[in-house]
């Protein structure tokens, strides 16, 4: 029983990484219409940041959050500029390709700065565990802040979204672009701002990731990517809190998987259920439907 | 008109053409004996590759559904292939070019069945969830590769799913792959599979089927409005594309005496995605010479090697930037009507 | 106005079983098309509402109504691109339920689309092949390597293709890329697409839209030729009114998803409902 809890905090601690990128993939999905493919190496960026600030530069702990928070919220301005920007008239087809060759840029660009070795990432928060259960449940107080973590990010994104001139507008904009562009909103500036959130709290996933799986190497960032996409097409893609259900009923599938069924066909698990949910319920299960007009 | 009619059967048999002149000059060389063993040790790897990149293509191409699970296909053929090839030789005792056919053959069709299988689910949908789910296969295709033991005990063919303590002789083993393969795998056989390769693929786009499949993917509703089984026409471009996948894998992996599953990663998929976009969506003779300039250049320049993935991305970014600016598509365009302007204008005067 | 009775060949409309009305000369066949109580539901929203209509097996019927009334969605629904919601739909006497848009237009359904969708990437020979897709049929096999069934049926499809391409005299466009027609032609190769599928109804979604005046009156003359030619029904949606009341002998208007008038041109012109949901706000903006 104990290990079964054990597991679930686990599962919830990884599901809420997972919860905290995927929000920024919906968001960046639901605005552009467009699967950023390097959404995931910008959390790499963000950890390599920060591991450069506290191990090269020593700096605190928190002014390499801070740093990489930044490095990667530029960065995804950038690139949604240079990159994304010219298509926005071309096929989803191009899109896609460019985003993967924006993630394979950003891969091998930090394998040319940081090298292909894997380094040790140190937690940014103290080691130790809260223990419960006369000591039998012991729960890290990385997976702690983890959790408490995502369920801010999501509380503060939904308020953005929901209350604010900005947020409005970003509603405006993933529903008709046009139609917002005529009543005056600035779209461009919107995505750029819708971009810039995905990859602040990409950096912010990508540290704490990192404190809970030490290893930290350029291709880091892509599998979490690609899981946190499944996990905002399980939640419904465009939908906050979907992407908040759906990271954490990824983390605590994968983990449960792991454990109790077979560790080596865990990502299958994880994969296995992206494919389920497209097919009984393709817009996922806080998705709304989506009619073609003929 | 001659001129023309010829220029057109020139244009029809291009990609025959480029392909039979390479192998001419590559076999020309070998037996003049100045072909260095480096580049001699790339000819199978690049017809492999010329496979893949032209298989991929009726798919993303052809088809316009963007694949990114090709390497899975890829895989499944190249340890079928591997299994079936050691059983023919010691069950059977065929010959080595005998193996091989059989090897091929198989390797095509139980990536044919796989496509078939994953095919299903994966073209029930469209777009960027289609993309995904292709990758997400590829991925559990290695996954599973990874716990899949195969042994060859007397005459039977063991398999056993995370239990390597099989009877017999180890064929493959989960993560470690194949190990020990034969290298059966010839230039000849490599020229012959890309000349199949070609006349499927050419020869089913100039046909009612090839063009059923370019009009579901121009419009899915029209196309349905006229009658087509949309399904049908997509399941066939995707399991002829995963077949030819699988019948390249197999000769791949009768090249390499050790072969693993993490060989087929996402990032193989990717580089063969980079040869098709490179080579031109949809143009067959582009992605036969990507796939062997961008395979032969890094190999032949080591330097460069460190950069090439860097290379290529940039370069891949680039293409679809430039291929999508309208400035220098109506530009291509005006060109083009202006050339053909002057074709008609030749026409005419050749009438009167 | 004694012009376009003129082109209407003077047929008369009788009452066919009951509510309906078909032309006297389609009385003792069977009608193309039997709609019963046709209805869909959008979330809440009913875009068509107990829709009937029966159209005669050579029969050029009108659909008319403001914006918004529903009328592609009718197409849509015959053409099962929607299944409703209610009601049936019975094609040369066959119920299309549960039949997807395909097995429609193996009925004898083909349309045309409001929006052009022509297969922009092929040639204009290509766009009608593919019409002809069920008609001169080869397997896959047969086409990859290349058996005689793949050489006679690319030579009867080319001579088909030529054949229907004539009709609107655009058999020298046949090599050309569809999207770089220009948008008249684009409008008549949907057509001439529709025909290659061997329709016994033909469903056109607003076929004069931006055309001039000149244009639609070729139209007009070619929509009946191909009735005669081809002997089948022909349905349009348009928002020319010279054209519906010059060709069309049963008109059906349509107001909010519901029919509020069903008729000869004659009649439909003196409904007072009619009228007052559409042509009555025209002849006002016309004084």
């Amino acid at each position: 029983m104990t290990m079964f809890l054990s597991n679930l905090i686990s599962g919830l601690s990884l599901g809420s990484v997972y919860a905290i990128i995927a929000l920024g993939y919906t968001m960046v999905y639901g605005i552009a219409k467009m699967l950023n493919f390097a959404h995931g190496d910008i959390i790499m960026v963000g950890a390599y940041i920060c591991f450069t600030c506290l191990y090269s530069l020593g700096l605190p702990p928190a002014a390499g959050i801070l740093a990489s928070v930044v490095v990667c919220t530029l960065l995804g301005i950038l690139i949604e500029r240079l990159a994304y920007k010219p298509l926005r008239q071309a096929t989803s087809l191009a899109v896609l390709i460019t985003a993967i060759g924006v993630s394979y840029f950003l891969q091998n660009l930090a394998q040319m700065i940081w090298g292909a070795n894997p380094k040790s990432f140190q937690t940014v928060i103290p080691a130790g565990n809260l223990s419960l259960l006369g000591g039998e449940l012991k729960i890290s107080y990385v997976s702690m802040v983890t959790i408490a973590a995502s369920v801010v990010v999501m509380v503060a994104l939904s308020l953005f979204v929901g209350r604010t001139k900005m947020g409005r507008a970003m509603r405006c904009v993933s529903e008709d672009k046009g139609a917002a562009q005529l009543m005056g909103v600035n779209v461009n500036l919107t995505i750029s701002v819708t971009f810039a959130i995905g990859s602040a709290l990409a950096a912010i996933a990508g540290v704490l990731m990192c404190s809970a799986y030490p290893t930290l190497k350029p291709t880091t960032g892509a599998m979490p990517g690609i899981k946190a996409f499944t996990a905002a097409v399980f939640g419904g893609i465009g939908s906050i809190p979907g992407a908040m259900l759906g990271g954490i009923l990824l983390g605590v599938i994968e983990i449960l998987g792991r454990a109790y069924v077979s560790t080596e066909l865990g990502d299958a698990f994880v994969f296995a259920v992206l494919i389920l949910v497209l097919l009984i319920k393709p817009t996922g299960l806080l998705g709304k439907k989506i009619h073609e007009k003929v | 008109m001659k001129k023309t009619t010829v220029s057109r059967l020139l244009q029809k048999y291009l990609p025959y053409v480029i392909v039979i002149a390479a192998f001419v000059v590559c076999q020309s060389m070998i037996s003049a004996g100045t072909m260095p063993r480096t580049t001699k040790s790339l000819l199978i790897p690049v017809c492999v590759y010329i496979v893949m990149a032209v298989s991929l293509n009726l798919t993303v191409g052809i088809s316009g559904e963007l694949s990114l699970g090709h390497a899975g296909f890829m895989s499944v053929g190249t340890f079928t292939g591997i299994v079936i090839a050691a059983y023919v030789r010691e069950v059977f005792g065929c010959s080595e070019a005998l193996q091989l056919l059989i090897a091929i053959v198989a390797g095509g069709v139980v990536a044919g069945i796989a496509g078939f299988l994953i095919g299903i689910p994966v073209l029930r949908l469209q777009g960027d969830y289609l993309a995904i789910v292709t990758l997400a296969f590829g991925e559990i295709i290695r996954n599973v590769l990874n716990c899949v033991y195969i042994s060859l005990d007397g005459s039977a063919l063991r398999f056993s799913f995370n239990r390597p303590d099989l009877p017999g002789k180890l064929l493959f083993r989960g993560p470690t792959g194949a190990t020990g393969v034969s290298r059966i795998a010839t230039f000849t056989a490599g020229f012959i599979l890309v000349l199949f390769t070609l006349f499927v693929v050419l020869n089913l786009v100039h046909s009612r089927s090839g063009r059923a499949i370019m009009a579901v993917r121009d419009n899915k509703i029209a196309a349905e409005s006229c009658g087509l089984d949309v399904t049908k026409y997509r399941m066939m471009a995707f399991v002829t594309s995963a077949a030819l996948a699988g019948m390249g894998g197999a000769l791949f992996g009768l090249n390499y005496s050790t072969l693993t599953p993490a060989n087929f990663s996402f990032n193989a998929s990717i580089l063969i995605l980079v040869y098709v976009v490179l080579g031109g969506i949809g143009n067959i003779t582009g992605s036969i010479i990507a796939a062997t300039v961008l395979y032969v250049l890094p190999e032949e320049l080591r330097a460069f090697a460190d950069y090439r993935m860097l290379v290529y991305a940039v370069v891949l970014i680039a293409v679809m930037l430039l291929t999508n600016n309208q400035t220098i598509k109506n530009y291509l365009n005006s060109l083009r009507s202006k050339l053909r302007g002057n074709d008609q204008k030749k026409g005419g005067a050749l009438h009167e | 106005m004694s012009e376009q009775i003129k082109r209407k060949s003077d047929t008369k409309m009788v009452p066919f079983p009951s509510r309906a009305i078909v032309p006297e000369r389609d009385l003792g066949k069977r009608p193309v098309l039997e709609c019963s109580h046709l209805g869909i539901d959008f979330g809440g929203l009913r875009a068509v509402d107990d829709f009937n209509l029966t159209i005669g097996k050579t029969e050029i019927a009108g659909l008319i109504g403001p914006n918004g009334a529903g009328k592609t969605t009718v197409f849509n629904l015959l053409t099962k691109v929607y299944q409703p919601t209610s009601g049936t739909i019975m094609v040369n006497g066959k119920d299309t339920a549960g039949m997807n848009t395909a097995q429609a237009n193996k009925l004898g359904l083909a349309r045309t689309f409001q929006n052009i969708r022509l297969f922009n990437q092929m040639t204009v020979e290509d766009n009608v092949r593919i019409g002809l897709h069920n008609q001169i049929s080869y397997g896959m096999f047969p086409g990859i390597l290349r058996l005689p069934s793949y050489w006679s049926g690319e030579r009867k499809q080319h001579e088909k293709v030529m054949e229907l391409l004539s009709i609107f005299h655009m058999e020298n466009m046949a090599g050309e890329k569809a999207g770089s027609l220009p948008y008249g032609a684009q409008r008549r190769l949907e057509i001439v697409r529709a025909l290659a599928t061997n329709p016994s109804l033909l469903l056109l979604d607003e076929p004069a839209a931006g055309m001039n005046p000149k244009e639609t009156e070729e139209l007009m003359d070619n929509i009946i030729k191909i009735r005669d030619q081809f002997q089948i029904a022909i349905m349009l949606i348009e928002h020319d009114m010279n054209l519906v009341m010059g060709i069309c002998e049963g008109i059906c208007v349509l107001n909010f998803g519901k029919v509020i008038a069903k008729g000869t041109a004659e009649e439909i012109q003196q409904n007072p409902e009619v009228i007052e949901a559409y042509l009555g706000r025209q002849k006002e903006d016309e004084q």
